[in-house]
C-alpha cells in the first residue's frame, strides 16, 4: 500500500517536472475567479491565442470566487501571484495599483478600442493611469416567460404602468407567480432591484456622477422613488419571499413556477440550459411612455498585469490580445451574458444576449450607484443598500426612511470634493 | 492544609530536578506557543494600531475608543453583543435543560432502545454546521421545504411563516437550530455524570422513601450540579466564539436588517471585509480582542466565585 502510494508520489513529481521543463519559453498565469469559465479558456480562447504567439504559454489558474480577493491579496504580498491578474471593478483593484501590485497600461496597444465609461472600473480617480483592460459588464432588465405571456395574452411591459398591469394579470391567472425574486439573501433586492430599476429614475450617469459629486443626495426624489416603486414589488412575490433565497428564485423561474425574473445577464447560459421554455427579455420600464431610458450596463470583469511578473513582455502581447475584438468575439459568445466592452461591436448568436445589448443603443448605459467610490467608507454604502432594499421590500421600512438612513451613512465620512 | 507535614521542615529531601518532565512538555508547549498563544498576543497587540496615510502608527486605545465611541461602530457592536446574549440565553434556557431532561430519561433503567436513542441524539453533533444549516435551511424553505408541507399535514399550515427571512423571528430560529445541533453534548455529559451516582446512595434514598421526582430534584441533581456548571461555561465560551452556523444560514451581513449579527459575523466582517467592503484588520483585531475578554470576564466570573461555591461530592 504505502509502496504504491510512494510510486504515484513519484510519479505526479516526474509528470510536473516534465510539463514545466517543456515550457521553454514564457508561460503566463492568470489568476481568476472564474472557475466557471475554466472551459472555456483552456479550449477556446488559450488555444487561439497560442497558435497566433508561439513561445507564449497560458496557464489559467482559477480560485473560488468567495475566497479570491484574500488569496491573491496573500499570493501578491508573497511575491507568488501569477503574471496575469484578473480585476474585480473598482476599488478592490485599485488598492493593488496603489499598493503597487498592479502595472500601469495606459499606453498599452489596444486600450484605445475601449471607452473612458468602459475603462472607468479601472482608472484612477484623476483619470490618468488605467491598470485593467475591460474585459466585459453585464446589463440588467427583466428575463420572462414567453410561454406564460402568450398564454395569458400580455405584450411586453414598457412603462411601469404597463408593468404593474401585467403583474396584476398573472398574479389573478394564479398559475404563476408574477415575480421570482427573494430578499433572504438581501443583495437580489439592491442589485436586481434597485440597481435594475434605479437608473431610469435618477437618470443614469447624470445622477451617478451628481450623487458623487455631491449636488445629489440619496433623499432626493429621483433616489427614493425606486425604493417606492420596490416597496409595491411585494404583493407580487412568490409565498415566503422573506426566506427565499437566489437560487430559490432561479429554481422557480426555470421550472416555470414563475414569469417574470428581475436577472441580470450573466443569468443567459444558466437559464438557456435549464428552462423548457421560450424567453425573452425586457429593460427596465419607464415611467411614462416616451422617456428616456437607461440600463445598468455594469462593468464586471477585466484583466491586469502583475507588476512584478517576470515575463512583462509576453503578458503585455497577451493583453494587446485581449483587447482585440477578436478575443471580444470568442469570449461574448462562449459566456453569452458577458458582454464585451469592445467600441467594435460584436456579433452574438444567442438571442436573449442579443436582446440585452440591443438596449444600449436605445438607452443610455450607466455603472451600478454605490460602486464608484462612494464604498469606499464605513459604513459601506453598496452593503447598506443591500439591507435598506430588503427592508423596504419586507416593509419593515419606509422608503423614506431607508433613504435617509443611507444619506447619514454616507455623510458620516463622505466629503465630496468641491 | 494548615499543618505541615511532620518530617518536612527539619530535614528537607532533596530531590533530583526532574529534567524528563520539563522535556516531554516541552514539544507540546511549543506548538500550543506558536499556534495559540502567539497570535493570541499578536491579535491583541495588533488592536493597538491602525493604519494613517499608509502608515501603520501606534494609536494606543484609540480603535477601542472608535468602537464605542463612534455612533456607527457602537450601534453595530451592542447590536451584536446583544444578539449574541440571546442566543446564548436559548441555548441555556433550551438546550440545557432539554440535555438534562434527555439524559434524565436514557438513565431510567427499564429504557428499551437506549443505546439507539443515544446515538440518535448525539448525532447532529457530528455534522459538519455546512450541513446543519443548509439542511435546515431546506427543511424551512417556503418554497421546497417539509416543513410548510408537514404543517399542512396537521392543518396548521397558517403557522407557517418564513422564520429565517423575518426580522423578530431570524435569531431564534437560528439559535434553535444550533440547539439542535448541539443538544447531544449536555446529554452526553449529564447521563456520564449521573451513570456516576453510586447505587448506595439511591438506596438510601429510596429507603428514606425519597423516590420519583423528588428523588431526582434532592439527590441527583446537587450531584450533576458540577457537569451543569462545566456545560454552562462550555455554551458560554462557545456561543459567544459562534460565527459558523449564522455564516452558513444567513450570510455574512447576517441578514434580515442585521438581526442575526452575532460577534462573529461582526468581526468577519470587519476583519475580511466583505463584497466592496475592504478588511480593516486593525478594528477586526480589536473587535477580536473585546470578544476575548468578554469571554475571559465570563469564564473567570464562573471559575473564581460559581464554581468554589458548588459543593462537591466524593464516594
Amino acid at each position: 500500500m504505502t509502496r504504491t502510494i510512494v510510486k504515484a508520489l513519484l510519479l505526479t513529481t516526474s509528470t510536473f517536472a516534465a510539463v514545466s521543463a517543456a515550457h521553454a519559453d514564457a508561460t503566463l498565469t492568470i489568476e481568476s475567479w472564474r472557475n466557471d469559465d475554466l472551459a472555456i479558456w483552456q479550449e477556446k480562447l488559450i488555444p487561439a491565442f497560442e497558435a497566433k504567439n508561439p513561445g507564449i504559454k497560458v496557464t489559467f489558474a482559477p480560485t473560488a470566487p468567495t475566497e479570491y480577493n484574500a488569496a491573491l491579496n496573500a499570493k501578491l504580498d508573497a511575491g507568488s501571484a501569477g503574471d496575469l491578474i484578473t480585476c474585480r471593478p473598482f476599488d478592490a483593484s485599485l488598492e493593488l495599483y496603489n499598493k503597487g501590485h498592479l502595472a500601469d497600461l495606459s499606453g498599452l496597444p489596444g486600450m484605445e478600442n475601449f471607452s473612458p465609461v468602459a475603462k472607468s472600473a479601472w482608472t484612477t480617480d484623476d483619470g490618468k493611469a488605467t491598470f485593467c483592460v475591460p474585459m466585459a459588464s453585464v446589463i440588467h432588465g427583466f428575463i420572462y416567460n414567453k410561454d406564460a405571456f402568450e398564454k395569458l395574452g400580455i405584450a411586453v411591459p414598457t412603462t411601469e404602468e404597463e408593468f404593474f398591469a401585467a403583474l396584476d394579470k398573472i398574479k389573478a391567472d394564479g398559475t404563476y407567480i408574477p415575480m421570482a425574486m427573494g430578499t433572504k439573501d438581501l443583495w437580489e433586492a439592491a442589485t436586481m432591484g434597485y440597481q435594475n430599476i434605479g437608473p431610469n429614475y435618477w437618470k443614469g450617469e447624470d445622477g451617478r456622477l451628481a450623487l458623487i459629486k455631491g449636488e445629489q443626495k440619496l433623499t432626493d426624489e429621483a433616489w427614493v422613488a425606486p425604493y417606492k416603486t420596490l416597496a409595491k414589488w411585494k404583493d407580487y412575490l412568490g409565498d415566503g419571499y422573506q426566506a427565499q433565497t437566489y437560487p430559490d428564485s432561479q429554481n422557480l423561474f426555470t421550472l416555470g413556477r414563475a414569469a417574470i425574473y428581475p436577472a441580470g445577464s450573466w443569468e443567459i447560459s444558466g437559464f438557456n440550459a435549464q428552462a423548457q421554455f421560450k424567453m425573452g427579455a425586457f429593460p427596465p420600464p419607464v415611467q411614462k411612455a416616451g422617456d428616456d431610458c437607461y440600463i445598468s450596463d455594469h462593468n464586471d470583469i477585466g484583466i491586469g498585469l502583475n507588476a512584478k511578473s517576470a515575463n512583462a513582455e509576453a503578458a503585455k502581447t497577451f493583453l494587446s490580445w485581449v483587447a482585440s475584438p477578436e478575443f471580444a468575439e470568442i469570449y461574448a459568445n462562449a459566456l453569452p451574458g458577458f458582454f464585451s466592452l469592445n467600441s467594435t461591436p460584436v456579433k452574438m448568436t444567442d438571442p436573449l444576449a442579443q436582446e440585452f445589448v440591443s438596449w444600449r443603443g436605445k438607452c443610455k448605459s450607466t455603472i451600478r450607484s454605490t460602486y464608484q467610490i462612494l464604498s469606499r467608507g464605513k459604513p459601506n454604502l453598496e452593503n447598506e443598500t443591500w439591507a435598506a432594499s430588503a427592508n423596504v421590500i419586507n416593509g419593515t421600512s419606509t422608503p423614506e426612511d431607508a433613504a435617509k438612513k443611507l444619506q447619514e451613512g454616507l455623510d458620516s465620512w463622505y466629503k465630496p470634493a468641491k | 492544609m494548615t499543618s505541615l507535614d511532620e518530617t518536612g521542615p527539619s530535614t528537607p529531601l532533596k530531590r533530583p530536578i526532574r529534567w524528563h518532565i520539563l522535556i516531554f512538555l516541552f514539544p507540546a508547549l511549543l506548538v500550543y506557543t506558536a499556534v495559540m498563544i502567539l497570535p493570541l498576543f499578536q491579535t491583541l497587540w495588533l488592536s493597538l494600531f491602525n493604519v494613517v496615510d499608509d502608515q501603520t502608527v501606534f494609536v494606543g486605545l484609540g480603535n477601542f475608543k472608535t468602537l464605542f465611541g463612534d455612533q456607527r461602530w457602537a450601534a453595530d457592536f451592542w447590536n451584536a453583543l446583544k444578539n449574541n446574549f440571546i442566543f446564548f440565553v436559548i441555548h441555556m434556557l433550551v438546550q440545557n435543560p432539554i440535555g438534562i431532561a434527555l439524559a434524565a430519561m436514557l438513565s431510567i433503567p427499564k429504557l428499551r432502545l437506549a443505546a439507539f436513542y443515544r446515538t440518535a441524539i448525539f448525532l447532529p453533533t457530528l455534522l459538519s454546521f455546512v450541513i446543519v444549516g443548509f439542511i435546515w435551511k431546506l427543511i424551512l424553505s417556503p418554497i421546497w421545504g417539509v416543513a410548510p408541507w408537514m404543517l399542512g399535514l396537521v392543518g396548521a399550515k397558517s403557522l407557517f411563516a418564513p422564520w429565517l427571512g423575518l426580522p423578530h423571528s431570524a435569531l431564534i430560529t437560528v439559535s434553535l437550530i444550533s440547539v439542535w445541533q448541539y443538544v447531544g453534548i449536555p446529554m452526553m455529559l449529564i447521563y456520564a455524570a449521573l451513570l456516576n451516582i453510586p447505587e448506595e446512595v439511591i438506596e438510601a434514598a429510596e429507603c428514606d422513601g425519597v423516590t420519583g421526582w423528588s428523588q431526582f430534584w434532592k439527590i441527583k441533581l446537587p450531584l450533576i450540579l458540577p457537569a451543569i456548571g462545566i456545560i454552562s461555561i462550555l455554551t458560554f465560551v462557545g456561543n459567544f466564539n459562534a460565527f459558523d452556523l449564522v455564516y452558513t444560514v444567513q450570510g455574512a451581513l447576517a441578514g434580515p436588517d442585521g438581526s442575526t449579527d452575532i460577534l462573529g459575523t461582526l468581526l468577519y466582517r470587519t476583519f475580511f471585509g466583505f463584497q466592496l467592503q475592504l478588511g480593516d484588520r486593525s478594528m477586526g483585531a480589536t473587535i477580536a480582542t473585546v470578544m476575548f475578554l468578554i469571554i475571559l470576564a465570563g469564564v473567570s466570573l464562573y471559575l473564581f466565585i460559581i464554581q468554589r461555591r458548588i459543593r462537591r461530592y466524593q464516594f
